[in-house]
């Protein structure tokens, strides 16, 4: 098992970069969802700016 | 072609879109989990390049995506600027955040893998560059959706953009046959049989086609909110909140 979080030496540059894909993968699943929920409330109080 | 005719309907579109976006999800995020999983785990260790070429799991469907998301918009594009199609304009809207964060990961992570590899973080090789153009790209059409008033002319002037600027892709795809530099060159896609090991290229198409389906579910998902705020002194959209 610590053999595979070794990666071989290259520990730092295979987790940051799965790292970093875990963080845009999250970010464009909720990103969306929130936007959705957020657009919906407006709508429906009717909360528009123009 | 009345399904063809009906899928133009807005209303429709918003209906059923829901449970599309579910079948895209939940195969998607299974391939890419599976694909992720055997290029960690599963694939054996690059003679060359040992266990940092695993980073090639992210990195390649990441790029990909970035390829795959500009063309369908380009493509989308023209349908909005020939047709006018209302859906076409709001999925070139939904898909460039997308597609940009996908263009940004191949950049990060390719530069990353440069560090141990090519023994720096960024070479002004042509693969490189014209991927950065790619950011530049999808940045730009964001940009221009957001800086125009009319949502009309903003998907215009998207639309136009999308269109132009997807000669940049093939630039992409070919600049390492063309320009002979740091990135190495096709190893998938060439004629004949890959030069990578079965085990090693199945995870990486799982997690392509993974990524692919992804990108799908989360541009539909876009698009219904981009819709619901365009349409929104529409009978439809009312009625949709009207009760509770």
């Amino acid at each position: 098992m610590d053999d595979f979080w070794a990666m071989g030496g290259y520990a730092a540059y295979v987790w940051s970069s799965y790292g970093i894909a875990a963080v845009v993968l999250l970010g464009n699943i909720f990103g969306p969802l929130i936007a959705h929920r957020r657009i919906a409330r407006r709508i429906k109080n009717e909360e528009f700016d123009d | 072609m009345v399904w063809l005719h009906r899928f133009g309907s807005l209303p429709y579109f918003y209906r059923v879109s829901r449970p599309i976006a579910w079948v895209l999800a939940v195969p998607g995020v299974l391939l890419a989990a599976y694909g992720i999983y055997g290029g960690l785990v599963e694939a054996p260790v690059d003679y060359q390049q040992g266990d940092a070429f695993r980073i090639l799991y992210i990195h390649v469907p990441s790029a990909w995506l970035s390829l795959f998301g500009y063309t369908s918009m380009a493509v989308a594009g023209f349908v909005a600027l020939v047709w006018r199609l209302k859906l076409a304009e709001i999925f070139i809207v939904a898909a460039a955040p997308v597609g940009a964060s996908f263009t940004f990961l191949a950049l990060v992570t390719g530069s990353i893998w440069g560090k141990p590899m090519w023994g720096t973080w960024w070479v002004w090789d042509a693969r490189l560059t014209s991927e950065l153009i790619l950011l530049f790209l999808y940045l730009g059409v964001i940009a221009l959706h957001n800086a125009i008033e009319s949502p009309r002319t903003a998907a215009r002037a998207c639309a136009l953009l999308a269109v132009v600027g997807v000669i940049n892709v093939p630039i992409i795809h070919y600049s390492v046959e063309w320009w002979n530099t740091l990135h190495q060159g096709p190893t998938v896609t060439r004629f004949g049989r890959p030069a990578m090991e079965m085990d090693m290229l199945v995870p990486l198409l799982c997690a392509a086609l993974g990524f692919t389906l992804i990108f799908g579910w989360l541009t539909l998902w876009g698009m219904r909110t981009q819709l619901l705020w365009r349409e929104r002194r529409s009978r439809w959209v009312k009625r949709l909140f009207s009760d509770g």
